[in-house]
């Protein structure tokens, strides 16, 4: 049978975190009563169409540019894309047609303990539309209502070059851009909430061949698993397709989340005519090295760096530093904690295993937990010193996940200190040593297990308290010198 | 005597000796619009005689309680159609906005309404400012008042009718070709069209972006800088308004003009223009030697290509600036069909006139994927290359002189289906929007009774040594502040 290679490239726009729209004044906060954010400007009111540039989200888009490795114009100019739609107030979208922000840039995504980079071509400043809604299906609705305060809100385009061979890559990909994206703090890129849209150009190769073939483009995946399981399924049927002998008809395809399939909207045929041309409101804006530079220096570690620190700094291994680099505030909480107890390997675990396991438990994410990076050190510091035991401190985890206090105090309230103190331990020996005279002779005629059964009854005589090194220890002594 | 005869300047300063009142000025304008709007239909909308005198009572109160006031406070003035004001209708003269009421003031209306300018009503225009004649009014005709058979030139018909009829002491105008100047130049007039950037386009409903520009058409030279000292400067709701220190145009009025150096472009007087026409303009130029002005044959080669240039720039911006007109959120919307596209096709096509829709048309093409390169972008070079000829006749002149037209105003519907025709008015006017130079018109003289201009061409921003020169000019021709002779019934 024929083997395909896929050929995926992706298309993802995201909403920029600015307090007001790309060029007027209005509001970009999400969930307001619909049409209330809307001014002259945004609405294209006849005679309101000036625009004036929102520096700040310039500045997030070159901030995007220069963390994907590209290179970033000289000058900042906008065109207009002419197309009618009834959410499209002007009858135009301003967009970066002619001279991207960013182009010829890359990102890195590691699986299997392998990395590879996926090409970005380009990546561009432009504004949303207004929102439709319609009542169930849009072709049966009877009309449709529109919102225009998302028109105008600042959104980023980045288009990937066709590198991507698979769905998992597809999803790594969307996943790096959405960690990179966080850590420079631009975008919350929420897919379920539509800060975060991305479309996939789909299409298959016979392995070995270096052209592309016909593509469709899957558009409504509105969660990373939808983007996984809509690629998987467009992929499958291609192959299909192309196994009987057909060819894969050019057209943009509708995942169906419920069915779980793609279904054909509209034929690519004939392909649209934007009619840009650069737009003659909006004079060039100069992007000088200087502002560049400075953007730049507002750049934190990112997480390849940060990945790659962490396996060499700390020696952890590639899958740790994946997860651990997920988000900036995890790593950061990883770091904190490393300050207080410098065991690396050992945080990671209690990192990865209980703390996410909590918070997957709970739902939440690293910010809005209780427990403090400091505690979590102290916690580990006790455990190292072996004030409690393993065991003890997951119970104290626990309660300083629910309640976030201090450990000591955790312990201290719920009498889960270890006896240490050799005195104490002293006594406690003694009682029960008295109290076993027959273990003790079976000790001294060879019997090692009896030394067993001897701590096994220490530690219950103190409730699992006892430091179990320093009673093996002092028991042995013991019994050596009697 | 009428007070309607007076200039702007005249009236206002009676007003500030308080000979007159504001309230006296407004009832005076609405008898003289009684006796000549129905010939000369120069209104759209016009307010009613009540709200204008509510607003020039005011005016009164505040002169009486001596608060200082701008110096046109009280007079009553009119704005072309395409500029917008807030809750009365702005309409482009096109169907597809009738009854469209802006829920805001454009710049300019603003500046005009704290200055204490009030305003009368609203001017006609053709259709989106599209046309040399006003004939492509969606609502009616607008006569020229020196000969009710013939157009007041166009698109700012409305605007020059009105001030050469004694209607409106002021108006404002917008210019993307020539829209201010040519119609000065048929209703003789004054017209100056800024440099682009001077005056703040927000609120101007748009043609041609890249060309627009608001300005003023008054009766004479002085009232001219007075309104743009008004209007002129920097808002930053409009990125491509100028931000510079704001000008006294008045202060260069009456200064001599001694020494200054004028060149004559030999592409503007050539063929297509009518001969007395030539002679007047050479006739006033003559008189500048008188007093000390150097003239100067210049040639700007490239001048030959504006007109196909500027009907590719414009058009296309346009077929861009009207996709807004869809029928969603305002103005005409015809929902009987069945679906979006339906909406769309029965709204445009009802709601356009034929010069717009052969422009958007026009547009529309030359924008299309494949033809970009061969038309828009070529058309943009061509702009370039006459803005590097006209800078480098710049480097040793002061200004550059045209006739404005090169016909004085035409009869009514002799070119209305002709539209090549019709494109050849702009051809001495077009050029100053394409390099985004300042321009004015004012009255060299009478063709067969009929008013003809002279165009001023000067460098950027320097409209104050410009009307210093044409200030001069007009007392040499002794045309100042000259209205069309109407006959009346009752006088």
């Amino acid at each position: 049978m024929q083997e395909f290679e896929t050929v995926i490239g992706l298309e993802v726009h995201v909403e920029l975190l600015t307090r007001t729209k790309l060029f007027c004044g209005c509001s970009t906060a999400f969930g307001a009563a619909p049409n209330t954010q809307v001014c002259p400007v945004c609405l294209g009111l006849p005679g309101g169409m000036l625009p004036l540039l929102n520096k700040t989200a310039a500045e997030y888009t070159i901030k995007a540019a220069l963390a994907l490795n590209c290179t970033v114009t000289p000058n900042l100019t906008f065109d207009r894309k002419n197309y009618f739609y009834a959410d499209l107030p002007k009858g135009f979208q301003i967009s970066q047609f002619f001279y991207p922000m960013g182009t010829n840039g890359y990102l890195e995504i590691h699986h299997n303990g392998e990395s590879k980079k996926i090409g970005i071509r380009q990546l561009h400043l432009e504004e949303d539309t207004g929102k439709l809604s319609h009542f169930g299906d849009i072709i049966s609705s009877p009309y449709s209502r529109v919102d225009f305060n998302r028109a105008g809100v600042p959104l980023m385009e980045i288009v990937s070059e066709p590198d991507i061979r698979s769905a998992e890559e597809a999803r790594l990909y969307l996943q790096k851009l959405r960690t990179i994206l966080c850590y420079l703090g631009i975008s919350d890129c929420k897919m379920e909430e539509g800060s975060m849209r991305c479309d996939a150009n789909i299409s298959l190769r016979p392995v070995g061949s270096s052209e592309l073939g016909k593509k469709t483009e899957l558009k409504n995946m509105n969660s990373f698993r939808s983007v996984f399981r809509g690629i998987e399924y467009e992929v499958e049927r291609q192959r299909t397709i192309l196994l009987s002998g057909d060819s894969i008809i050019p057209e943009t395809r509708h995942w169906d989340e419920a069915k779980g399939i793609t279904r054909a909207m509209r034929s690519k045929f004939v392909s649209a005519d934007y009619r840009c041309f650069p737009d003659p409101n909006i004079p060039p804006f100069p992007v000088d090295t200087k502002w560049v530079e400075s953007i730049q220096a507002s750049i934190p570690e990112l997480p390849d760096a940060k990945y790659y620190r962490f396996i060499e700094e700390y020696g952890l291994p590639p899958y740790d530093a994946e997860v651990l680099t997920g988000t900036k505030e995890l790593a950061d909480f990883y770091e904190e904690v490393l300050t207080c107890y410098r065991e690396p390997k050992t945080v990671s675990n209690w990192i990865m295993s209980e703390l996410m396991g909590h918070l997957n438990a709970a739902g939440i994410g690293i910010t809005e937990a209780k427990i403090k990076a400091k505690d979590l050190g102290k916690l580990l510091q006790l455990v190292g010193k072996g004030e409690i035991s393993g065991k003890m401190a997951k119970s104290v985890f626990e309660e300083m996940f629910a309640t976030g206090e201090d450990p000591e105090l955790i312990i201290k309230k719920q009498g889960l200190a270890q006896i240490s103190d050799e005195d104490t331990l002293d006594g406690i020996i003694n009682t029960v040593l008295a109290a076993n005279p027959q273990s003790v002779q079976d000790y001294h005629s060879g019997k090692k297990k009896a030394l067993g059964f001897l701590v096994g009854q220490i530690m219950k005589e103190t409730k699992g308290q006892a430091n179990p090194q320093l009673v093996n220890k002092m028991l042995e002594e013991k019994l050596k010198s009697s | 005597m009428h007070l309607f005869t007076l200039t702007a300047v005249e009236a206002a300063q009676a007003l500030q000796r308080r000979e007159i009142s504001s309230v006296q000025l407004v009832r005076d304008i609405y008898d003289r619009i009684d006796n000549v709007e129905p010939q000369v239909r120069g209104f759209i909308s016009l307010l009613s005689r009540e709200e204008a005198l509510a607003a020039a009572e005011n005016v009164d109160r505040m002169l009486k309680q001596g608060v200082s006031l701008s110096p046109l406070a009280g007079i009553p003035m009119a704005l072309k159609d395409n500029i917008c004001t807030n809750g009365i209708p702005t309409t482009c003269a096109s169907l597809i906005l009738k009854g469209y009421r802006p829920p805001y003031d454009a710049h300019v209306t603003t500046a005009l309404r704290e200055a204490g300018a009030i305003l009368i009503g609203k001017s006609n225009m053709d259709e989106f400012a599209m046309g040399s004649s006003t004939e492509n009014s969606a609502y009616h005709l607008t006569c020229n008042p020196w000969d009710l058979q013939r157009v007041p030139g166009g698109s700012s018909g409305g605007s020059a009718a009105l001030v050469a009829a004694g209607e409106v002491f002021f108006a404002l105008g917008s210019d993307t070709g020539g829209s201010i100047r040519q119609p000065a130049s048929f209703c003789g007039v004054v017209g100056l069209k800024p440099t682009y950037g001077l005056v703040s386009r927000y609120g101007l409903i748009a043609f041609a972006s890249s060309l627009d520009q608001i300005g003023p058409l008054t009766r004479d030279v002085q009232d001219c800088a007075y309104v743009l000292e008004i209007i002129a400067g920097h808002d930053p709701r409009d990125s491509t308004s100028v931000s510079r220190e704001k000008e006294r145009y008045t202060a260069y009025l009456g200064k001599e003009i001694k020494g200054q150096r004028v060149a004559l472009p030999v592409e503007c007087f050539g063929e297509g223009l009518e001969k007395e026409i030539k002679e007047l303009v050479m006739g006033a130029l003559a008189k500048c030697t008188e007093v000390g002005v150097s003239v100067y044959e210049a040639s700007a080669p490239s001048t030959a290509y504006a007109l196909p240039a500027y009907y590719l720039v414009a058009p296309a911006e346009a077929s861009s600036n009207l996709a807004r007109y869809d029928g969603i959120q305002y103005g005409l919307s015809i929902r009987s069909g069945s679906n979006l596209l339906d909406l769309y096709y029965a709204t445009r096509s009802k709601g356009f006139g034929a010069e717009v829709k052969r422009r958007i048309m026009l547009g529309t093409y030359a924008l299309s994927s494949g033809y970009y390169d061969a038309y828009y972008l070529k058309a943009l070079k061509m702009r370039t290359l006459i803005r590097q000829e006209f800078e480098s006749i710049f480097k040793d002149h002061d200004f550059i002189v045209t006739p404005t037209s090169p016909t004085v105003a035409f009869k009514i519907g002799e070119q209305k289906d002709d539209p090549l025709t019709m494109y050849l008015n702009d051809i001495y006017t077009i050029t100053a929007n394409l390099c985004g130079f300042p321009a004015i018109s004012i009255p060299c003289g009478f063709v067969e009774g009929m008013p003809v201009g002279l165009q001023v061409i000067g460098r950027p921003f320097d409209e104050g040594r410009m009307l210093q020169f044409c200030y001069v000019l007009e007392s040499l021709l002794g045309l100042k502040g000259r209205l069309a002779e109407m006959k009346l019934k009752e006088e």
